[in-house]
């Protein structure tokens, strides 16, 4: 184990065979697959347009999985990102129906809802340090949604003003705004993660966090900040979610904190922390995104469509696990 | 002086009468509020409800004592009690109890499933079961072609089980306590039950001492998912319908169980006397929320924040007494 931890960077010899046995070719692999698939199911589909509407198709959900990234490199989770954007997306909704606040401050507000839903998570875990993530969050879960459906009790929220339906409808000539967020979203992540000290460390945490806090990195400082990243997001897709719809319920964003997990476990990062790279985790939205999008496509029914995503999660996760398993094995024959 | 402060510390040290405690104040605040709440009737419901949470939490149990996760136990509970639904439809002429041992069977399929791709395929447990969590739900959906099982589809003997009593004790509640007494006897004193605990509170060592962690593994996964087939023929039974997203849900609600019950995620520790008092808190949240007229929209934030305080109440406990235990070495 320590082995392959130890692919620093720095101490990395390039060699061509492992360039090529990377994770990410083989995701771009099936990313080929998928789009050589929906293109055979709708002849539109290879189309400028046709590929922005399927991006659109799935967008949203992707800005969650950015700082999820974060979270799962420094060797933690948050299942509670699903009820952040329900609860960010209800009391934006009801600021400005039942309150009257102008609906640019709401938006406002549901962004600072979302970073408290992610400030409180990080706060609880990086003050009592004993706890579990997953736990942690699993009570902020059912908490945030708590909330929301108090907020909101069965009814929906509606009547928001015409211009905000253009965050997700709206297009700089033919690119949709939110594709644009997405991309400058997404390289500002990728260069914090890769190329910043801060990301640096977040792979030491999640590599050994007792070794990275003697080596006096702020551990908790940063999973503070990178769980209220997260929030953050999670209203930044509550926001692009509500302007889609066009109105809002309490159990809007349901499940979508397995949906951000699934793409960001196919795109290579490993859930034990310190391990992936960012590239991988953006093919991965865009496969599971295009291959929902294709399957819609030819009617395959919400059913079939669980069974694949869950099945196509577990094969990922499974495949370098057996392969990895096979080649340690045989170096250790070598050694003895 | 000396004797209260003997019996306060003899009373928090152990985390299942401090939690007692915390379940008798509640149950009085209750029924001051609702003097309705600890008659007999009320209470028989309390229990019978809590009864599904419970044969659930059994199973979780062993799956965090090895330091795993389960959360597709909510699919599978769907799955297998569609599964039985779906052949008491299609042959009525059915005896409960083989629609009952078919649930059982498809639910320690699913979860010989989690266990195999767990145990050898290297898979982390939560991803695992995440994964299975949308398969099974698909596979439910596409089973009953996204019908519902009606009450009158479902044979009579099969939907009585729940509501006939023995010793006029409900059959579920006997289920449950059965479930309960079996696991506790299983988990102490069964050589397998002492690996179960061995693997969870250190598994480098349990291997190099002859334990197969993998045969473990499978085995409590397995043993998971019979017990959420068992309780999806309780739920077909108990509702009286099977419907593509019973259970939804509802893993989260064991695991907070488990967790009020002081069982550790890290595994290896945890005891069956905290689950059943974990599953009654929640129980009897379940049960109480209404009757002190608290809306029902308000209870899953009461519940999420009541979770969220146990867990932290707990750490500050556990701190406390590891700071109580240094001072104690250090006279």
């Amino acid at each position: 184990m320590a082995q392959t931890k130890r692919v620093i960077a720095s101490e990395k010899v390039f060699s061509l065979k492992s360039f090529f046995l990377q994770w990410e070719w083989f995701l771009l692999l099936v990313f080929i697959l998928v789009n050589i698939m929906n293109s055979f199911i709708s002849p539109y589909y290879l189309s400028g347009s046709g590929l922005l509407t399927a991006t659109s198709s799935f967008l949203e959900k992707a800005f969650i999985a950015l700082p999820m990234v974060f979270v799962l490199v420094i060797g933690d989770i948050d299942i509670s990102v699903g009820s952040t954007v329900a609860l960010s997306s209800v009391v934006m909704a009801e600021c400005y129906n039942k309150l009257g606040v102008p609906m640019g401050l709401a938006i406002v507000i549901c962004l600072l809802v979302g970073t408290l839903c992610g400030f409180i998570n990080g706060i609880i875990l990086t003050k009592f340090t004993e706890l579990f993530p997953m736990i942690v969050t699993l009570g902020t879960m059912i908490l945030y949604r708590g909330i929301a459906v108090m907020i909101l009790e069965d009814q929906a929220s509606k009547n928001f003003p015409s211009w905000f339906s253009n965050i997700f409808w709206g297009k700089i000539g033919s690119v949709p705004y939110m594709l644009i967020v997405f991309i400058i979203c997404a390289v500002v992540f990728g260069v914090l993660l890769h190329k910043t000290t801060f990301g640096r460390r977040m792979f030491a945490i999640g590599s050994n966090r007792t070794a990275s806090k003697y080596a006096g990195i702020e551990v908790q400082k940063i999973r503070l900040i990178v769980y209220t990243l997260t929030g953050l997001f999670a209203a930044v897709t509550a926001i692009f979610l509500t302007s889609r719809m066009g109105s809002t319920r309490p159990n809007i964003g349901e499940g979508y904190e397995l949906e951000a997990i699934s793409m960001v476990v196919l795109g290579g990062i490993s859930t034990a922390g310190g391990k992936g790279r960012f590239v991988g985790a953006v093919i991965a939205i865009f496969i599971i995104g295009f291959l929902r999008y294709g399957l819609g496509l030819i009617n395959t029914s919400a059913s079939a469509m669980l069974i694949i995503i869950g099945s196509l999660l577990i094969v990922a996760v499974m495949f370098p696990n057996l392969k990895l398993g096979s080649l340690i094995g045989k170096k250790a024959k070598k050694l003895m | 002086m000396e004797k209260i402060k003997s019996i306060t510390k003899t009373l928090t040290k152990s985390r299942e009468i401090s939690l007692i405690l915390v379940l008798i104040v509640l149950c009085a605040a209750i029924q001051l509020k609702n003097n309705q709440f600890l008659s007999f009737a009320n209470l028989n419901d309390l229990l019978v409800n809590a009864t599904i949470m419970c044969v659930l939490a059994v199973g979780m149990m062993c799956v965090l004592l090895i330091g795993g996760i389960d959360i597709s136990i909510g699919s599978t509970l769907a799955l297998s009690g569609m599964v039985a639904a779906l052949v008491m439809r299609d042959y009525p002429q059915t005896p409960a109890i083989v629609s009952a041992l078919i649930a059982i069977g498809v639910g320690l399929f699913c979860g010989f499933l989690n266990g195999v791709v767990i145990a050898k395929g290297g898979v982390i447990p939560i991803i695992a079961t995440l994964g299975f969590m949308n398969i099974f739900r698909g596979a439910t959906y596409l089973v009953a072609k996204s019908q519902w099982v009606h009450k009158e589809q479902i044979t009579p003997d099969f939907q009585n089980f729940t509501l006939n009593s023995l010793f006029g004790i409900n059959n579920m509640i006997t289920v449950a306590t059965l479930c309960f007494i079996i696991a506790a006897y299983f988990l102490k004193f069964t050589r397998t039950g002492r690996k179960i605990y061995a693997v969870g509170s250190n598994a480098e060592a349990a291997e190099v001492s002859g334990i197969s962690i993998t045969k473990i593994k499978i085995m409590v996964y397995s043993l998971m998912g019979a017990l959420a087939g068992l309780a999806g023929a309780l739920w077909v039974s108990k509702y009286a319908s099977a419907q593509g997203d019973s259970g939804k849900g509802i893993e989260m609600d064991i695991i907070a169980a488990c967790v009020i019950g002081g069982v550790s995620l890290t595994g290896g520790k945890g005891t069956m006397l905290g689950v059943v008092l974990g599953c009654l808190t929640l129980g009897i949240l379940n049960n109480a929320l209404p009757l002190i007229n608290v809306s029902s929209f308000w209870q899953d934030a009461i519940k999420g924040l009541i979770i969220i305080i146990a867990i932290i109440l707990n750490v500050m406990t556990q701190r406390s007494l590891d700071r109580n235990n240094l001072k104690r070495r250090e006279l």
